[in-house]
C-alpha cells in the first residue's frame, strides 16, 4: 500500500503548488475576460444583439437566457469567495491530473526526475487542452455551444484517444502502431465536435481572442509545472520503495 | 532504450496494477466531478475553474 500512499502524497503536493500557481495567472489573465463576458452575458439575453436592447419583462426573458438556472441555484459571491471556490477547484483539478499522470507514468517504469515529469506534463496538455481545444475551443460566458452532454462525451473521447495515440507513438516501434496512433489522433477531428446551431454571440470577438490565448498559456505553464514537481517529488518519494531499481534511474536522471 | 521501454511496459508486477488503477480512478473522479459534474452548485463553484480549463460549459 505504501505506492498508493506515496503517489497520492505526491499528486496532493504538486497538485496544490500548481494549482495556486495557475490560479494567481487566471486572476490576471482569464478570470477578468470572464468578469467582462459576464457583463455582456447578462446585458443580452437573446443573443445576436451586442447592443443589449433592455428586455421588456425581465421575467419574461429569464427562461431564454441559458444562465437563468444562476439565479436559482447557490453561486459563491463574486470577490474573494469566489476566488476562493476557483482557488480550490484548481487545486483538487491539480491533484486529479497529477494522480492520473504518476499511475500512467508508473505503469510505464515511473518518472526519471524532473525532466520526464516535464514531457508527461507536456502530453497532459496536448491530451487535455490542446486536442479537445481543436474541436471545442474554450468558451466564455454567453458564448452559444451545443447540448452539454454530448459535447462533454467528444471531449472525454477526444483526451482518450489522444492519450492512447501519444502512448503509442512514444512506447512502440513500429509501423502498424504508429498508423493506429496517427488514426487515433485524428479520428476525432474527422468525426467532429458537436457544434452549435449559430455562431451569433454578444461578446466581442477580440475579447474572445484575448481569451483563447490565455487559456492555451496559463495551461501550458500550468501542465509543465505541474509534470516537473511531480517528476520531483515522486522521484524523492520513491526511496525504499523499490530498492534495485532506485539507484540506476537516479544515476539515469542526472 | 528500445529494449528497456518494452521491458519496463512488460514487467509491470501484478502488486502494482490494484494501487496504480486506484490512483488513476481517483484522480478521474476528482477531475470529473470538478469539471463534469452536472451539479448546479458544484458548476457554479467551480465555474472560472471550468472555462478557465477549456472543458464543456453551460
Amino acid at each position: 500500500m505504501s505506492l498508493f500512499r506515496n503517489i497520492v502524497f505526491t499528486a496532493v503536493i504538486a497538485g496544490l503548488l500548481s494549482g495556486l500557481l495557475l490560479t494567481v495567472m487566471q486572476s490576471f489573465s482569464t478570470v477578468p475576460l470572464i468578469l467582462q463576458a459576464e457583463v455582456f452575458e447578462n446585458a443580452a439575453p437573446e443573443a445576436g444583439h451586442s447592443h443589449g436592447a433592455a428586455p421588456s419583462a425581465p421575467g419574461a426573458a429569464a427562461p431564454a437566457a441559458d444562465h437563468h438556472h444562476e439565479e436559482e441555484a447557490w453561486a459563491p459571491a463574486d470577490g474573494f469567495e469566489r476566488f476562493i471556490y476557483t482557488l480550490a477547484a484548481d487545486m483538487l483539478s491539480g491533484i486529479g491530473f497529477a494522480l492520473v499522470l504518476i499511475a500512467v507514468s508508473e505503469a510505464f517504469g515511473g518518472f526519471k526526475g524532473w525532466r520526464s515529469g516535464l514531457m508527461f506534463g507536456i502530453a497532459g496538455f496536448l491530451t487535455v487542452i490542446l486536442a479537445p481545444g481543436l474541436g471545442l475551443p474554450p468558451e466564455l460566458p454567453g458564448m452559444p455551444a451545443a447540448e452539454l452532454g454530448p459535447r462533454q462525451i467528444w471531449w472525454v473521447s477526444t483526451a482518450v484517444c489522444t492519450a492512447i495515440g501519444l502512448g503509442l507513438l512514444v512506447y512502440t516501434r513500429s509501423a502498424v502502431f504508429a498508423a493506429l496512433a496517427i488514426v487515433l489522433l485524428i479520428a476525432p477531428h474527422l468525426v467532429g465536435a458537436p457544434l452549435p446551431p449559430s455562431h451569433e454571440t454578444a461578446v466581442p470577438m477580440d475579447l474572445y481572442a484575448r481569451f483563447v490565448n490565455a487559456v492555451y498559456a496559463t495551461n501550458l505553464v500550468f501542465w509543465a509545472v505541474l509534470g516537473a514537481l511531480t517528476g520531483v517529488i515522486r522521484e524523492r518519494f520513491r526511496a525504499g520503495e523499490e530498492v534495485s531499481a532506485g539507484t540506476p534511474a537516479r544515476l539515469a536522471s542526472r | 532504450m528500445v529494449l528497456n521501454s518494452a521491458a519496463a511496459a512488460v514487467s509491470i508486477s501484478a502488486s502494482k496494477i490494484i494501487p496504480l488503477s486506484m490512483t488513476a480512478l481517483l484522480g478521474l473522479f476528482i477531475v470529473g466531478f470538478v469539471g463534469f459534474s452536472h451539479l448546479e452548485v458544484v458548476h457554479n463553484a467551480a465555474h472560472d475553474t471550468r472555462h478557465s480549463l477549456a472543458f464543456p460549459c453551460h
